[in-house]
């Protein structure tokens, strides 16, 4: 116990931190405005007419033109944070308002959204705003130069945690034996300048699995060990650049990069702060003041250690509960989500549905143009719990028109990582009789190869 | 000086970074040259640019010229039927309006480019016709084509009513043509559907030698909007919405439940529709061989390529794979008597509901196995991969 009061005493430079909350407010708000002037959130969630729901979430759904609003909250509360204006204030509506975002609609889930949403929770409970902050700098009282280590030591923990469980995740047979996806998808880069030629060839899409499985695994301890940090970084520039030029994944390797900066001493902050202040009008020396942001006692912040201890167990034991599942994880996908797979899988799949009056014994099938985005029906045909989501729309879509007696099945043809496609879902099971549950979904047909690993 | 070695790969990387295009696109998209090793011994190339060309000269540009030549011997009949309107006239008119509907079941899937710009397949091939309004412009002579509303009284389908569907027999239909207050107009309208295909399918022509040809072959880049890419989508389309979906799964009322006949393709022809719909599928499958039009050669194509990418991965047969189901739905469709009578004599069309059954299971191959093998997005909607 006395162990853990040491070192919730131990104090750091906070200038690592406010590098941090004004890089990620930043990328934040270059994310916001690149989504709407893609003309994603009209895409995305104006223009569907149906919506898949999370579980449990089935409340939070895109509101309309409105749905414009939550993005300018988002991209505003971004930049407030960016800048530490109402810190605590700005951080919260970011991360209720990006995470309204995610959850209206699950078909544009991604792993690095999910890390947005989590570490925007967790910079709640930091003090971000202390240095180098508009907070800071009008408020004298709250002005410090040093904070608590742990402060910036979780951020670090939350980075380590997502390298080493994206580096597990790739200790599988299909990624490691079978160079599986990165086979499918590399040939198709040929235009690339310098390496385009060497997409093609077996060995490079053996190489870059292997390097990506090892990076992954050990680019966190090489970023905490000083004597090789310095190339860590090179190497976190490099991957990320790469996978950033022959994966379309948009700001996650720049987020990444950003994180990576933790990793390094307050020298490196307090440069580039120093930079900062040549060009902006803010005199950087009021910041550095020598006081320390002592660690408060009582009930609120008992309960902030209490919280941030359970986030992090959550954290830990999450990514870990397909192991309560039978069958192939990467077939079913039960507990898939949120445990930083990424890009393992090439999925595809193709849904039909056939829907039956029971009482007439009439059927036709249903096209699913009329209900969903070719982006949504690319979603729905692999993901057992699309299916069953939309299945049930469909149901109550029909009963509406009067089938009031209704049983609906799936034709469902489902390839993964260069396998030839297979029947996906039993065509005999009557999708209506089936609820959502986190329970083992049985009407998935067993995968008929086996893919061996973690 | 002693660090400056670590600079020289972020300095690579971030060329790279800056040559390399920023696409947004869903998936990683494919390109030009895939080179294939075959267990690293052996380098096999698949040539993307040349099958475009393949497509381009030996398929595309091929089908559009063959159709003029049919529609000629057709516009011929017509002149013909003009000044003599008897049944012997009517006969031979008819046969050559199916060889040139037939022909453009050639041309139908080429929509892209100048065809998808001027919307050419909505014109010259909505069914059912509305023959309320069409026989509301013979009568008024006020008929504008140029109106998306119009697209459903001219076209093939109006031309299959006016040469079948304006009375039961021949002898009637050549009363209609031959009377004094309408015949001529009849007559007269004929000539304008006429006119209206041949000018918007020449359109498209003049588009593809006008210099869509080298945009099309020249456009092998990585990107969604790709040449490749964009005509695979634009190929398994019509063969879902268009053959499966429209020649077959409609008039069955698969998706409605309830089978309608009046919906078929040349509904007014006997049994036309299922030779139009057989045409289709063996343009389907000649354009996936890559077989060149007309004749006995072949080219680069999505089979080659799709043997090409199997070398690499020593997995199924997938070109094989498709070719057996076209061969079976052509099997099972060209064993069933006409589409209207199966349709309306059965209930339900059970033969013909198992040979949609066939025809449907090539999309999954299509969509499912073809396009995850050659990595290309089956939609162009941007997101962030994962």
């Amino acid at each position: 116990m006395s162990q853990v009061r040491t070192y919730l005493n131990q104090r750091v430079e906070a200038a690592p931190l406010a590098v941090f909350r004004i890089l990620f407010g930043l990328l934040m708000f270059i994310s916001i405005i690149r989504f709407w002037a893609y003309g994603w959130i009209e895409k995305l969630y104006l223009i569907p007419k149906f919506h898949f729901s999370y579980y449990g979430f089935e409340w939070i759904k895109p509101i309309g033109q409105w749905t414009y609003l939550i993005f300018a909250v988002c991209g505003l509360a971004s930049l407030a944070v960016a800048v530490g204006f109402k810190y605590r204030l700005a951080i919260v509506t970011f991360f209720m308002s990006f995470t309204y975002i995610e959850l209206m609609d699950k078909t544009t889930y991604l792993n690095h959204y999910y890390f947005v949403s989590i570490l925007s929770f967790l910079l709640i409970f930091l003090p971000a705003n202390v240095y180098y902050s508009i907070d800071a700098k009008l408020n004298a009282q709250k002005r410090f130069q040093f904070i608590p280590k742990w402060n910036i030591d979780a951020l670090k923990l939350l980075v380590t945690l997502v390298y080493i469980y994206a580096g597990l995740a790739k200790l599988n047979s299909d990624w490691l034996f079978k160079a599986m996806p990165l086979k499918i998808w590399l040939p198709s880069k040929f235009d690339l300048p310098l390496i385009g030629d060497l997409m093609g060839k077996e060995w490079v899409h053996y190489a870059f699995s292997w390097i990506g499985a090892g990076y992954d695994l050990f680019i966190p301890f090489l970023l905490l060990y000083r004597p090789t940090r310095v190339v860590a970084f090179g190497l976190v520039v490099v991957f990320h650049i790469l996978t950033r030029v022959l994966f379309p994944i948009g700001m996650f390797p720049y987020i990444m990069i950003v994180s990576a900066l933790l990793f390094f001493d307050s020298k490196l902050h307090h440069n580039i702060l120093g930079l900062l202040s040549k060009w902006l009008p803010i005199d950087k020396r009021i910041f550095d003041n020598n006081a320390i942001l002592q660690p408060k006692k009582g009930v609120i912040h008992t309960i902030k250690y209490g919280l941030v201890s359970l986030f992090f167990i959550v954290q830990l034991v999450f990514p870990w509960r397909y192991l309560a599942y039978p069958d192939e994880l990467f077939w079913t996908e039960e507990g898939y989500r949120f445990s930083w797979r990424v890009m393992l899988m090439e999925k595809s799949g193709y849904a039909q549905f056939k829907i039956v009056d029971k009482d007439t014994q009439r059927w036709f099938y249903v096209d699913n143009t009329k209900y969903l985005t070719p982006f949504q029906e690319k979603q729905m045909g692999f993901q057992p719990d699309f299916i069953l989501e939309y299945a049930h729309f469909l149901a109550d879509t029909h009963r509406a028109k009067g089938i009031n007696n209704i049983a609906v099945y799936v034709d469902c043809q489902v390839a993964l990582n260069g396998r030839l496609s297979q029947t996906f879902i039993d065509p005999n099971t009557d999708l209506t009789q089936i609820k959502d549950s986190f329970e083992h979904k049985y009407w998935i047909l067993p995968f008929e190869e086996e893919i061996k690993g973690i | 000086m002693k660090k400056i070695w670590y600079v020289l790969p972020i300095a690579i990387t971030l060329f790279i970074w800056a040559c390399s295009s920023d696409s947004d696109s869903p998936e990683p998209m494919t390109d030009d040259d895939v080179s294939i090793t075959d267990d690293d011994v052996v380098p096999v190339t698949f040539d993307r640019s040349a099958m475009l060309t393949n497509w381009a000269d030996n398929i595309i540009l091929p089908a559009y010229n063959d159709f003029f030549v049919v529609f000629a011997d057709f516009q011929s009949a017509y002149d013909t039927f003009r000044t003599a309107r008897t049944e012997e006239n009517l006969v031979v008119l008819r046969a050559e309006w199916l060889e040139a509907y037939k022909s453009w079941q050639r041309i139908s899937m080429f929509e892209v480019g100048p065809a998808e710009e001027n919307g050419l397949r909505l014109n010259i091939n909505t069914y059912p016709t509305d023959v309320d309004l069409l026989e509301q412009y013979v009568v008024n002579d006020d008929q504008d084509f140029s109106l998306p509303s119009n697209r459903d009284v001219k076209g093939f389908p109006a031309l299959d009513y006016l040469l079948n569907g304006l009375a039961e027999t021949d002898a009637e239909i050549i009363a209609i043509y031959n009377t004094d207050t309408t015949g001529d107009a009849y007559v007269d309208y004929f000539k304008d559907v006429i006119s209206d295909i041949e000018s918007r399918v020449l359109t498209v022509l003049d588009g593809w030698n006008g210099g869509y040809r080298d945009t099309f072959v020249a456009n092998d880049g990585a990107s969604a909007t790709a040449s490749v890419d964009v005509f695979v989508n634009d190929f398994i389309f019509y063969y879902e919405k268009f053959l499966r979906a429209g020649k077959l799964g409609i008039p069955l009322g698969v998706f409605t439940g309830s089978p309608a006949p009046n919906t078929l393709e040349a509904f007014y022809s006997a049994d036309v529709a299922n030779e139009l719909f057989l045409e289709g599928l063996d343009a389907t499958q000649d354009f996936f061989n890559g077989r060149h039009f007309a004749t006995t050669g072949s080219g680069e194509s999505l089979a080659s390529y799709l043997q090409a990418l199997n070398s690499l991965k020593n997995g199924e047969e997938l070109d094989v794979l498709i070719n057996d189901q076209f061969d079976v739905a052509r099997t099972m469709v060209s064993n069933l008597d006409s589409f209207r009578s199966e349709i309306e004599n059965n209930d339900p069309p059970a033969d013909m509901l198992l040979a949609y059954d066939e025809v449907q299971r090539a999309v999954p191959l299509l969509k499912v196995d073809m396009v995850s093998a050659m990595s290309i997005s089956i939609d162009f909607v941007d997101a962030d991969g994962d």
